[in-house]
């Protein structure tokens, strides 16, 4: 299998600049990577037009972010991309944890069936970015691509924002009403606002390299404490696409980043994890991770998505998707406020939605960092107490933390969140993503809950309840599970929901639920998730 | 739950607490850490509620103190 081929992206001169008509779009999106095209897409497919600037023009260099979890799949699916990235990357749920070369535990990250994607896919952050350019393709009228276009600075006021941004063909301004911030975590406009990026960075040293080799491992994740083939520390290996191995080796806090890099280093390391068979280097890094976020997301009409807002270890998969979490819960509400729908307040519910978002994968990444890394003394003592109970004492087996993957934020406090009737007793929550459920359409085909949930409003019904379509406000979708409609295939519908009347939001979150639906009950809660413009 | 701190243990308190001095006899300062470090978890699945394990670790911190 060759190798991926960077392609650069063409650079054309903006019109800005060749004498055409100057552009200006309701949001500017600054950076081109998975967070900022997934925004361009998401609000593409709310009708809004974008333009998105980015001072390079190829994709990500290296692997970078791989496992991209279901939670993930499901939004990239609503963005048109989830089956090819399906099809194209390795699947998988089994996580193995090893001390020295004996396993103590497995965890299933998905141990049930009936949805539509699985726990994980490892896929390399190129693919998906590529995916991503050629999907941006399919709305020419609403996204504007600009490569090798750098923003110098951001200035806003109460009209909107104007962004100074550099060519080769020189400068020119670009002004919008909103700004999105996706310029990654060493973002220059998160540094120009000068915010304080808040948290911890920790000193441990990483060894991170993509190897090309033929083996039969399984699509499974596996992590060494202390194994032989690198004694002292940690090693996590996970399967690519393409033959591809991702490699990690805890080096220690006092590693060299420049003499690990080189190969006549790095090739002794990998030979002794991958056990003599032959293979080749394709991308190595040297890196040390923070724990951070900025105060707020929302700074008026800059909005910060993904790692410039927030920067997590890698351990746990909490970056990439935790960004795609915040493209998911932007969009739509930025979307209503700039076509009028819906007043700015709105966006601060994405400011505390995600910040809650951000502290959850904060958390978990900075404990798991601190098992894998402990002060020597006491930490190192609980640490390994708990690696040699694990063996043969299985809640021990829990407390040890080799990553705790990503999986959805539950927003069961979110000031958005309406009626709940405490007689439901079932998995689904509201605050909680919906739950994927199979079913077969009026036609017999098989399909699944999820397509039909999202980008709108959608009133969801379950089982015995019953809603009627009088009382539906407009603009919000029916989806009716049984009763000569959609068919709950395998029962899973009933199991998940229950009989009711479930409110989703456009991200296909669970707002308000009720056994008995009425009129003013929807409406009140419509009215809370929108904030809606009724003047 | 809450903490219990009225005595729990019976006749055979001093005889535990002398068995749990003597887990530790002959080993290094880092096995008896990691021995003391063990005990605490088992112990603290043990209880499993964590508002207790909470109100215990906030004693035993408070006790340094005296």
């Amino acid at each position: 299998m060759a190798r991926y081929q960077y392609e650069p992206f063409p650079y054309v001169t903006p019109p800005e600049l060749d004498g055409r008509a100057p552009r200006s779009a309701p949001v500017i999106i600054v950076g081109a990577g998975p967070i900022g095209l997934a925004a361009a897409i998401d609000l593409a497919t709310h009708g809004v037009p974008s333009i998105v600037v980015d001072d390079n023009n190829v994709v990500s260099v290296g692997s970078r972010a791989i496992c991209w979890a279901k939670r993930s799949l499901e939004i990239f699916d609503r963005l048109g991309i989830g089956d090819r990235m399906l099809a194209k990357g390795v699947t998988w749920k089994l996580g193995r944890v090893y001390r020295g070369d004996q396993e103590v535990y497995n965890f299933d990250l998905l141990p049930e069936d009936g949805h539509k994607f699985p726990a994980f896919i490892n896929l390399q952050q190129y693919y998906v970015e590529e995916y991503l350019v050629e999907r941006c393709a399919d709305y020419p009228d609403l996204i504007d691509l600009r490569f090798k276009n750098r923003l110098l600075s951001v200035s806003q006021d109460e009209a909107g924002v104007a962004a100074d941004i550099e060519t080769p063909d020189g400068p020119y301004t670009l002004r919008g009403d909103y700004l999105l911030a996706c310029d990654g975590a060493n973002s220059r406009i998160r540094r120009q606002f000068g915010l304080d990026f808040d948290g911890r960075h920790f000193e441990e040293r990483f060894l991170i390299a993509d190897v090309e080799m033929q083996a039969d491992f399984p699509s499974e994740r596996w992590f060494w404490f202390t194994p032989t083939f690198h004694p002292g520390q940690s090693a996590l290996l996970h399967k690519q696409p393409d033959n591809i191995y991702r490699i990690d080796l805890q080096l220690g806090p006092d590693a060299d980043p420049e003499e690990e890099k080189k190969p006549e280093n790095v090739i002794p390391r990998i030979e002794k994890v991958v056990g003599g068979r032959p293979f080749k280097l394709d991308w190595v890094s040297v890196y040390s991770f923070n724990c951070r976020r900025i105060d707020r997301f929302v700074h008026d009409r800059v909005i910060f998505v993904g790692d410039s807002a927030h920067v997590v270890s890698p351990f746990g998969a909490r970056g990439g998707n935790g960004g795609m979490h915040d493209v998911d819960n932007l969009c739509w509400k930025l979307a209503r406020v700039v076509t009028g729908q819906s007043d700015a307040t709105l966006l601060e519910s994405y400011n505390d939605e995600r910040v809650y978002g951000a502290d959850e994968n904060i958390s978990n990444s900075s404990w798991t960092s601190r098992f894998m890394s402990p002060e020597p003394g006491v930490e190192m003592a609980f640490r390994n107490a708990a690696l040699s109970l694990a063996v043969d004492t299985p809640f021990a087996r829990r407390m040890v933390n080799a990553g705790r993957l990503s999986v959805p934020c539950r927003l069961t406090g979110s000031a958005l969140n309406g009626d709940d009737d405490p007689a439901f007793d079932v998995p689904q929550q509201v605050g909680m993503v919906a739950l994927d459920a199979p079913l077969t359409t009026p036609g017999g085909d098989a399909d699944w809950l999820m397509r039909h949930l999202g980008g709108g409003f959608t009133l969801l019904v379950t089982g015995d309840a019953t809603l009627d379509d009088a009382i539906v406000p407009d603009g919000v979708t029916v989806l009716r599970i049984g009763s000569g409609s959609f068919h709950d295939s395998e029962g899973k519908v009933a199991a998940r929901y229950g009989s009711g009347v479930y409110l989703v939001r456009p991200d296909q979150h669970v707002t308000a639920r009720w056994k008995a639906a009425d009129a003013d009950g929807i409406r009140t809660a419509l009215s809370l998730c929108t904030a809606s413009v009724t003047a | 739950m809450s903490l219990n701190i009225d005595f729990n243990l019976g006749p055979d308190s001093d005889k535990l607490f002398n068995e749990l001095l003597g887990a530790h006899e002959g080993l290094s300062r880092e096995q008896s850490e990691q021995l003391n470090a063990g005990l605490i978890l088992i112990l603290m699945n043990h209880i499993g509620d964590p508002g207790t394990v909470r109100e215990a670790i906030t004693r035993a911190r408070a006790a340094l103190d005296r």
